[in-house]
């Protein structure tokens, strides 16, 4: 038992004092997280706004320029363009000078008259069969998020128009936003960073953790001596362990600072939850390293584990909105799990009981992936 | 751990290597006695390194049977490994570590307790002349400086039994006159040893020695004896065109070989010839000779003879 600790620990100083000399990797270790989140804290935004749009007002009226108006106030467009016809409008969407077109046809007035967004009360005006749209969104639908934007203004109220004061319908239903009231997204983002910059920085190290000692010609010496597989494993991960927490502990409070993300009440369960999945992650490594010949090989094996965890993870998308294959896929890597565990503990108070089976499955991979690297691992050259 | 090591530290029968259907080492036989240096001769890819790294539990044998101090190998390799010191080919320490800090994380990886540590650290800092150097980056040192280092390593933890393999490739022959120095010193301390070569010198220095190529055993014993039962006699030709005289005696069944040696050509001739000097001037092949005479054979002669051309 003593000599396996006293081993164990002459692996992790061995590694610190390398680590510590290899100063490219160490700034990185630092520099990744760093600069990852400020450029993505600020870059990444799912709500949509001053999507270019061109206009084509065929009726050139007063009303047609209170309606764009209107609209631009809405700030979910911004009218780069104008055009006398609707082709040509088509050609500035296909070379994507604009995202969409406003197409507003020459008998507009007839058409708001008849509108029942207006609401102007006269029967006539609200027959189905002489009211039509009062003008026509041409929308570069490929993508969703922008065609979604266009077409929540599919509704707007037209009472403004007339400077009447708007309708104040009843909603069917009443949302409660929960959590990020303000739907801001970096609140989403910031902690699912946490988890995508982990995965990528722990796998990357401890994927070359043993190749390298082949590569550069220590493993036939390292093989000669008593040291245990379970031992150089354990040593190995134990500085990358510190490095992870470093940079959870960068990535969070600079989220804080820049961009008022929460660390919420469960700092502890946070603490436990992202050793966790620290441990998961350098364990992965651990098992690609052992498989791998070379470090170049390494590193691809490592974009192979992390492309998918950054996509589906639910760090993009909505874990929801895979299908129910993909979602199985999805639940193998420690990714998917973080980003449920973390965002549940920095937004939503959740702690390690309330989530306990991404924890469970978490300490299953950590615990399983130690022992495949450390079986995998032979000291022998044949 | 048995507290009496065995007289003989290495036994080995049959051992065969099999590479997919290339065999590295094909039926060797081994007996290696304590406190002895015990050398493995002969050219790249005769099986050198692949016999050691069977010995040292790094490869599994495809057949046959070996004994290092008492322990079968590969099965016992792990307790071997406290036992035996290894010197690998090419420098395998960390080249981004000082001398000191490859000394302490390979005592610690043997377990020597704290004391033991330090005070073993700093014998081999002294005796291996690194203490100078205990700062200096392994990765930037000579390769005399790596090599007493490695030896530094491999001795740590004062093995009964030492393996090294080609030591002196790399280095300069002044260091690697030290270097044998040393391996000298640590038999006298008790230590045995078992080392691969290239090199004839290096191998004459050996208590003894087996000849290998191909992957099998041509002939062992020691320098001496093989050199008294090398099966052939040593002349040497002084004289003008010597290669036309060496290329009409190679096809003599009587000649063993004849190599070019500056201006001299050194024939082995047939143990059956009682006189080879006379044989070779009454040989119509040698006119034009100045002169001929028997000389003492080295060992090279007798690596000549074990192994061309399966002529024994």
């Amino acid at each position: 038992m003593i000599p396996g600790i006293n081993r164990t620990s002459a692996i992790f100083f061995k590694e610190m004092a390398q680590l510590r000399r290899d100063r490219m990797t160490f700034g990185m270790a630092i520099m990744i997280p760093l600069i990852q989140l400020i450029l993505f804290g600020y870059a990444i935004n799912t709500n949509v706004r001053d999507i270019p749009v061109a206009v084509v007002d065929q009726s050139q009226t007063g009303i047609s320029r209170v309606l764009i108006q209107m609209v631009e106030a809405t700030r979910v467009v911004k009218v780069t363009e104008r055009y006398a016809t609707v082709p040509e409008a088509e050609a500035a969407i296909k070379s994507a000078r604009v995202r969409a077109a406003f197409v507003l046809p020459g008998d507009l007035a007839s058409r708001v008259a008849r509108s029942p967004a207006l609401g102007l009360g006269t029967p006539a005006s609200t027959d189905e069969e002489t009211s039509r749209p009062v003008a026509q969104w041409i929308v570069d639908g490929s993508d969703t998020m922008i065609a979604g934007s266009i077409k929540a203004l599919r509704n707007m109220p037209l009472d403004e128009l007339f400077r009447q004061a708007p309708n104040r319908s009843t909603p069917t239903f009443e949302v409660a936003l929960f959590f990020n009231p303000e739907q801001r997204t970096a609140i989403n983002i910031v902690p699912g960073l946490v988890g995508i910059i982990l995965s990528m920085t722990m796998i990357m190290f401890t994927s070359s953790a043993i190749v390298r000692e082949r590569e550069r010609g220590n493993m036939e010496m390292l093989i000669n001596t008593p040291v245990r597989p379970i031992e150089l494993m354990i040593g190995k991960i134990i500085p990358y362990i510190f490095i992870g927490l470093v940079q959870t502990a960068i990535i969070l409070g600079l989220g804080h600072l820049l961009f008022k993300v929460p660390f919420g009440d469960k700092l502890l369960d946070l603490f436990f939850g992202t050793l966790l999945f620290i441990g998961a992650s350098l364990s992965l490594g651990l098992v690609l390293s052992t498989i791998a010949q070379s470090q170049l090989q390494a590193t691809q094996m490592t974009i192979f584990v992390l492309l998918p965890s950054i996509l589906l993870s639910g760090f993009m998308f909505p874990y929801e909105g895979m299908p129910v294959i993909a979602q199985y896929v999805a639940e193998a890597f420690p990714a998917t799990h973080f980003m449920r565990m973390i965002r549940g503990f920095v937004l939503r108070d959740a702690g390690l009981a309330d989530l306990y089976r991404d924890v469970l499955w978490m300490c299953g991979f950590f615990v399983l992936g130690l022992i495949a690297a450390a079986f995998r691992f032979k000291k022998r050259l044949d | 751990m048995s507290g009496e090591a065995p007289e003989v530290v290495v036994k080995a029968s049959g051992l065969v290597k099999r590479f997919k259907d290339f065999a590295a080492v094909d039926g060797l036989d081994l007996t290696i006695e304590r406190g002895t240096i015990y050398g493995f001769l002969g050219p790249n890819g005769s099986g050198k390194t692949t016999a050691i790294r069977m010995l040292t539990g790094l490869l599994t044998p495809t057949e046959g049977q070996a004994e290092v101090l008492g322990l079968q190998v590969p099965r016992d390799a792990e307790t071997l490994k406290y036992r035996i010191g290894y010197m690998t080919q090419t420098f395998s320490l960390y080249g981004d570590l000082t001398v000191l800090e490859n000394l302490n994380f390979m005592a610690k990886i043997y377990g020597l307790p704290g004391k033991t540590r330090s005070r073993r650290v700093s014998e081999v800092l002294e005796r291996y002349d690194l203490t100078a150097l205990k700062h200096r980056f392994a990765g930037k040192m000579s390769g005399g400086q790596r090599q007493r280092l490695a030896l530094a390593t491999a001795v740590l933890h004062e093995p009964q039994l030492l393996f090294l393999d080609e030591p002196t490739s790399a280095v300069d022959p002044e260091s690697r006159r030290n270097f044998w120095e040393q391996l000298f010193d640590l038999v006298d301390g008790g230590t045995s040893i078992v080392v691969t070569t290239h090199f004839m010198d290096e191998a004459e220095r050996c208590h003894k020695i087996a000849i290998m190529e191909a992957g099998k055993k041509r002939a062992d014993g020691a320098p001496k004896d093989l050199m008294a039962a090398m099966g052939a006699n040593v002349a040497e030709i002084e004289g003008l065109n010597l290669r036309d005289i060496r290329r009409r005696l190679l096809d003599r069944k009587e000649i063993v070989s004849a190599a070019q040696l500056g201006a001299r050509l050194r024939v082995l001739v047939k143990e059956e010839i009682a006189d080879p000097v006379g044989f070779l001037k009454a040989a119509p092949e040698t006119e034009g000779a100045a002169l001929i005479e028997q000389v003492r054979p080295n060992l090279e002669d007798v690596f000549v003879t074990a192994t061309g051309d399966g002529r024994q």
